[in-house]
């Protein structure tokens, strides 16, 4: 479950730190006591940051630096298309193993794939994932369901 | 082997307990170090849970045939054995619940629909401290709600010991009850009883004491620990889930009302009125857990055949062993006693900035069960400004070796993450 990857970016996180921000939301893992306060900010309909802070375990915190990766810069439907992806993989149970197209979306990330096996750590490599996707639409409004449209 | 003055016969013992030689993960030995949040089970416990099934099972207080009969005698009898573990003065102030939040939810219910003098209303205050399990904060919460009570606590000092500097503060003539944890289950501190006790005496306060993490490790004496009210659960004390204890005195049971009612707890019913059975069944509405209620008769005497004072010398030996091996290891902050001086064999630990699910997986991987998080008392985390720790607990099977598993494992986790 620990990858190289994971480890990789918890010790050393891309991204981390406030910035300005167009919505701010605040997540919590009740279970394991994760936190993150997450900042978006939007150019039209491109992801033009994501800023955070948090405290957490190694997965909860490695998966936010991936997330700041992957969509930073990235078009809104295609950000989208990133965080569902994400999200199947996770709730996979650990029956999906990631073939060549998801790993070229999800480049990083396919390294939570084992930690999908883990019901009690799956909620820790989302909660920075459910929370972009609460800052995005807190940011657009319904914007952010008419872009994807 | 380390061989510590007081220890048990952990060889013999282990092997009552089938569960301990599970291996996982590949050939790895389970080492359990979870016993606080569960004990693992003897086969005298799993027996008995059987042999009620297979030979006795029917439903208890009715019905006059032989397995009716058989039932009963077994749950009542069930219910001597645990009067007679607590020193209770009667077997009828024994009441049998789901568990020890059911317990303490049972105490908050019955001072919320008593008369006085009992009532809980707004002009009192219900007392509790920022060390208790969430089981024992949010039945008072709720109380205090409901009636306009004023929820007070005594607050915790930096080596985990409770602050009774402002008892007199705290515990006023307006004081209804007092509830509070003999043993901590975060950080195993044990309270001081008789100061808390003496203080709610001197206002005439009721007391309830949450001993579910004393239960299982010590003598456990209710008359003299001198308080009102006893919670404590059957599923770590050896015995199966589903089963608790809540002990009061007999002439506040006879006073104070029922809180669930239904089949079992009557005397008389018309539509539109009943009367109710005496204590303990007046507490006990509809089919109780019977075969549970067996399996804790079978814990009891377990640990009785044992004896709980050399079960808590043996607990003593492994935590003064567990805080020095612990205290070696680079990083290792212990949230609570530092010493096993008045202290149960939990022990909670931070690790560097190691976050303690990542501590938890790893020693997982390793075959060391330990729990991490808040462990029901966040209010614990929160005073020490931490997110949760990571919480090894022993009992009367832990033995030395368990202890330097962890300490290896946990030099294993500071390199993984190091």
């Amino acid at each position: 479950m620990y990858q190289e990857v994971i480890l990789d970016h918890y010790k050393h996180p891309h991204g981390r730190g406030l910035r300005d921000g167009d919505a701010e939301v605040h997540h919590v893992n009740p279970t394991c006591g994760d936190e993150i306060t997450l900042r978006v900010k939007y150019d039209g309909a491109t992801v033009a940051d994501v800023s955070y802070e948090g405290q957490g375990c190694s997965i909860s915190q490695a998966s936010a630096s991936v997330l700041n990766d992957l969509l930073v810069g990235k078009e809104l439907a295609e950000a989208q298309k990133i965080q569902a992806t994400f999200l199947e993989l996770m709730q996979s149970k650990g029956q999906i193993e990631p073939d060549d197209a998801m790993e070229e979306v999800l480049e990083d990330a396919v390294a939570f794939a084992g930690v999908s096996k883990y019901p009690a750590r799956v909620k820790c490599a989302l909660l920075s994932w459910m929370a972009w996707k609460d800052a995005t639409a807190q940011a657009l409004g319904d914007g952010a369901e008419r872009k994807t449209a | 082997m380390t061989q510590l003055p007081g220890l048990l016969d952990t060889e013999a013992i282990r092997k009552d307990f089938p569960l301990l030689d599970r291996v996982i993960h590949d050939g790895k030995k389970i080492v359990y170090l979870d016993n606080a949040a569960t004990s693992q089970k003897p086969r005298q416990v799993l027996d008995a849970l059987n042999a009620y099934y297979e030979q006795s099972n029917a439903n208890v207080h009715r019905g006059v045939h032989v397995l009716a009969e058989e039932a009963t005698a077994l749950y009542e009898g069930a219910r001597d054995k645990v009067a007679a573990f607590i020193n209770a003065p009667s077997r009828d102030e024994v009441i049998f619940t789901k568990n020890a939040s059911e317990s303490l939810n049972l105490v908050a219910n019955m001072l919320g629909w008593a008369d006085e003098p009992y009532r809980v209303d707004a002009e009192t205050e219900i007392v509790i401290t920022e060390m208790e399990h969430h089981s024992n904060i949010v039945p008072w919460q709720l109380l205090s709600q409901r009636t306009g009570a004023k929820l007070k606590w005594f607050g915790i000092t930096d080596d985990g010991r409770l602050d009774l500097s402002n008892i007199d503060e705290i515990i006023t003539e307006k004081t209804k009850i007092v509830s509070f944890t003999l043993v901590s289950n975060i950080m195993g501190t044990i309270n001081p009883v008789d100061t808390i006790i003496r203080r709610a005496q001197e206002v005439g306060a009721l007391v309830c004491i949450d001993a579910s993490q004393a239960a299982p490790h010590m003598v456990l004496d209710v008359q003299a620990l001198q308080a009102d009210f006893v919670a404590f659960t059957g599923h770590k004390m050896v015995g199966p889930t589903g089963i608790g204890v809540l002990w009061g005195r007999q002439e506040l049971l006879e006073d104070l009302p029922p809180f669930l009612g239904g089949g079992e707890m009557i005397e008389t019913v018309s539509m539109s009125s009943s009367t109710y059975a005496p204590a303990p069944h007046k507490f006990e509405a509809g089919t109780p857990p019977i075969a549970q209620a067996v399996g804790l008769g079978a814990a009891v005497d377990y640990l009785t055949a044992i004896g709980m004072d050399k079960i808590a010398a043996h607990e003593h030996a492994i935590t003064e062993y567990a805080v020095k091996r612990l205290s070696e290891v680079e990083g290792l902050r212990i949230i609570g006693p530092t010493t096993a001086e008045d202290r149960g064999a939990t022990i909670s630990f931070t690790l560097g900035d190691i976050h303690p699910h990542d501590v938890g997986q790893v020693l997982d991987e390793l075959g060391i069960a330990v729990r991490v998080g808040h462990h029901c008392a966040r209010p614990v985390c929160l005073r020490y400004g931490i997110p949760a720790t990571t919480r090894a607990s022993f009992y009367l099977y832990s033995t030395p070796a368990e202890v330097d598993a962890l300490v290896e494992g946990l030099e294993h986790v500071r390199n993984f993450f190091g």
